[in-house]
């Protein structure tokens, strides 16, 4: 069997394990959060808190519980690792200085995991395990929480009421996350990935001398890096790392936790509106984007353009043997088409096409599956703005599952996907066009932009992977994709939750003959263009001079 | 006035204590519970599959070494030590700049664009060494034999395995330096060949370091 085959097939067992899951990970989710029963240990957590889970909040209540939970969680994180130096258990590493705990503390809170720091040489197990990994959780839990709100702001009618954000937040910890991360973490040390907390030691080696390991908690926290997108690394190289990451199977193990939660989450939207047609159509349109990016990638990585990869006869540059170029190709896409981040191979030495892949699936917004609960969100977003667009060329107010989209729903939509690009031209031009932050690049010309623009598609999209040969951990660098984290996470995040208490507020728009029907293919054959035509329209000129100057030179 | 600055102090209240609870569950209980479970049932495995050749701690089968002469009087970077059989270049590890108080074992890649000059020089280089330090009188290997794992760095720059096809390619040179018949080295290269997990996951693999430790085995018993 040739590698494209198996590349071929490994795709293909990875849908078909995405199906499996599919409707009972969909379903339970939808009862997560519709049940009205607490759990023991839930009721004593909410004591804890000083919240009644059971209280009904409205979008402006909702979002406050959002900001100031992630507040509290960027200084928390901010002074422990500032603090680390003094702290036990940190295996005598320093206190990390403030513009890189800064862009630290904020990209685990994003879900951005953007990671400026090299994690062997750097952090303890005290800042790794009850920091790091901690936020690897909420920020995924909070991540869900506001897809699960707007989705009860199409499912409700004439009243504000969007749920409660500290029952969400911890049910969607205690119910989804905790319990699928211990099961993935047990599968990953059943492989090879390790687990222990040996600190730095030495290891023999077979010439003599010895090398010095820093043995962690590594499995526990790469399961919920993939399960919640989240993509930040124990070690520098990420998923490439024979620890984080043993065997062929491991890979694809990886691959398909970072995407079932995005992808189960339209069953769950289709479960919590009263249509499951409408899940599937979200889906269709999430897995058509998802399935052409890495047609397309593995076209390229196999062809292997460029004029290095052309003497080394494959594109193994910055690839594992075990996974080759088929799976890892499929890992690059799901990572970047997620907001996750992780890598299993390095996206900078990818073929200049095949990187331009990668960007692009950030700048889509990700949300072909996209984060957890953030890819829903993103993408009934899209589908909004495509419902209008369709309303103007038949000259009909747009509805949308019953609900009128309307002047304000229009605006905040619109505010939305404004937002990311806006940060990620704006600060890549600055960054370009300021004396100093271009020696921060590692290669030249056209791919040395490419570094400086896949900075900040990452930072504002929260996907937090990198061309990693720029040198991020600068005071500019550390200090500007922390502001485009926090402002891509959380601006968004305003509009998403006025416009669902603006929708929740409505009342029902019964379904007539002229009403478009968005369930059917031909809805999401529209949704799928309007995303490719609004992304392609709004960064083309940037992809232009980065990747595709690159791809077509070669 | 009073009323919302109380209002907002109760909510950050919540936050904390929300955050606190959940410190506790995801990263004490959490990460403490799966190192118990991990310990127990896949204790070696949990601790990083370490590997012993003559009772010896020799490595991780997961992580690359390397199989170099050590260094001459104003050498930078050593010689391979060709009586072993070598793994993929790794020019992506760096020296220890961060952190300094410890030799640490690095991971990372070079992050070179494929239309990279130095990119395009290493791999370069890197043929010619191949093709050099593998054609033995009687075999000669051709440019074209050599594999795209041989010229290439890694992703962690720590990876254990070479191609198949680059660990055959180097048959010859192990059998003739280390007086060994070339079919008894093939049949060692084949012994230690994974293919495909389940026939399609992954690419064919070459473990290196189980490879030199079965050949130091088969060395000792000449």
């Amino acid at each position: 069997m040739g590698p494209v085959l198996a590349g071929f097939l490994q795709l293909l067992a990875l849908i078909g394990a995405l199906a499996l899951a599919y409707i009972p990970l969909g379903n339970y989710m939808a009862r997560v959060y519709s049940s009205d029963k607490h759990w023991r240990v839930e009721k004593w957590i909410y004591k804890g808190i000083g919240a009644n889970p059971d209280a009904e909040m409205t979008w402006p209540a909702y979002l406050r519980g959002v900001l100031a939970f992630s507040a509290v969680s960027v200084l928390f994180l901010y002074l422990l690792q500032r603090l680390q130096g003094i702290l036990p258990g940190s295996l005598g590493f320093d206190s990390v200085n403030p513009a890189q705990s800064f862009n630290t503390a904020v990209s685990f809170v994003t879900n951005t995991n953007w990671q400026s720091y090299y994690g062997e040489q750097t952090m303890g197990h005290v800042v790794q395990t009850a920091g790091l990994a901690v936020q690897n959780f909420v920020s995924a839990a909070v991540g869900i929480a506001v897809a699960v709100a707007l989705v009860r702001g199409f499912a409700r009618s004439r009243t504000g009421e969007l749920g409660n954000f500290w029952s969400d937040l911890v049910r969607g910890t205690l119910r989804i996350l905790v319990p699928g991360a211990a099961i993935a973490a047990i599968v990953l040390v059943a492989c090879g990935a390790i687990q222990n907390f040996s600190g730095i030691h030495e290891v023999g080696q077979f010439m003599g001398g010895s090398q010095q390991w820093n043995g962690g908690a590594v499995a526990s926290q790469e399961a919920i890096k993939e399960f919640g997108t989240n993509g930040g690394g124990y070690f520098n190289a990420n998923s490439a790392h024979p620890f984080e990451n043993p065997t062929p199977f491991t890979n694809l193990f990886e691959i398909f936790l970072l995407l079932v939660i995005p992808f189960s989450l339209t069953r769950t939207f289709g479960v919590m509106v009263g249509s499951i047609k409408q899940g599937y159509a979200i889906l269709a349109t999430m897995a058509t984007i998802w399935v052409g990016f890495v047609a397309l990638m593995m076209w390229t990585e196999f062809a292997h353009h460029g004029p290095a990869l052309q003497a080394a006869g494959g594109a193994y540059e910055g690839k594992e043997v075990r996974f080759g170029v088929g799976s890892s190709s499929i890992f690059a896409v799901s990572t970047t088409l997620t907001s996750t981040g992780a890598v299993d191979s390095f996206h900078s030495s990818f073929t200049g096409l095949g990187g331009g892949i990668t960007i692009l699936g950030m700048q889509l917004g990700e949300i072909a599956p996209g984060g957890t609960g953030s890819g829903l969100y993103g993408m009934l977003i899209m589908a909004v703005i495509a419902v209008f667009i369709a309303g103007l060329m038949v000259g009909r107010t747009p509805e949308y599952l019953g609900k009128k989209i309307g002047s304000r729903e229009i605006k905040l939509a619109a505010c939305y996907i404004l937002i990311t690009p806006a940060l990620v031209l704006i600060f890549t031009a600055a960054s370009m066009a300021l004396p100093t932050p271009p020696h921060s690049m590692l290669n030249s010309g056209a791919h040395g932009f490419s570094e400086v623009l896949y900075a900040f598609s990452s930072a504002a999209n929260n996907n937090g992977s990198a061309f990693a040969g720029l040198n991020a951990n600068t005071d500019w660098f550390n200090t500007m994709t922390g502001l485009a984290m926090l402002l891509g996470r959380f601006l968004p995040m305003v509009f998403v939750l006025a416009l669902a208490g603006s929708l929740a507020e409505q009342k029902p728009v019964p379904a007539t003959a002229g009403t478009l029907r968005t369930e059917k293919p031909l809805f999401t054959g529209l949704l799928v263009g309007a995303i490719l035509i609004i992304t392609g329209l709004t960064y083309f000129p940037a992809l232009a001079l980065g990747p595709l100057a690159e791809g077509l030179a070669s | 006035m009073n009323n919302s600055v109380s209002n907002t102090a109760r909510l950050f209240g919540a936050g904390l204590r929300a955050l606190l609870v959940l410190t506790l569950v995801t990263g004490v209980i959490y990460p403490l519970v799966v190192t118990g479970v991990a310990q127990a049932l896949f204790n070696d495995k949990a601790n990083g599959s370490e590997i012993r050749s003559d009772g010896k701690v020799v490595g991780s089968s997961l992580i690359g070494q390397s199989y170099n002469l050590p260094l001459k009087k104003g050498q930078k970077t050593p010689d391979p030590d060709l009586k072993w059989f070598q793994g993929r270049p790794a020019n992506g590890l760096g020296t220890n700049s961060v952190n300094t108080q410890y030799k640490l074992l690095l991971s990372g890649a070079t992050n070179l664009s494929a239309d990279s000059k130095d990119l395009l020089k290493q791999v370069e280089a890197a043929k010619a060494a191949v093709i050099k330090d593998n054609s033995v009188p009687g075999y000669t290997v051709k440019a074209s034999e050599v594999p795209a794992d041989a010229v290439t760095s890694s992703g962690s720059g720590l990876d254990p395995d070479i191609s198949p096809a680059y660990a055959e390619l180097q048959v010859h040179r192990i059998a003739a330096k280390n007086g060994l018949s070339v079919s008894a080295v093939e049949k060692l290269v084949k012994d230690h060949t994974e293919g495909r997990t389940l026939g399609f996951m992954g690419e064919p693999r070459v473990n290196v370091l189980e490879l030199n430790i079965a050949l130091k085995d088969l060395v000792a018993k000449q």
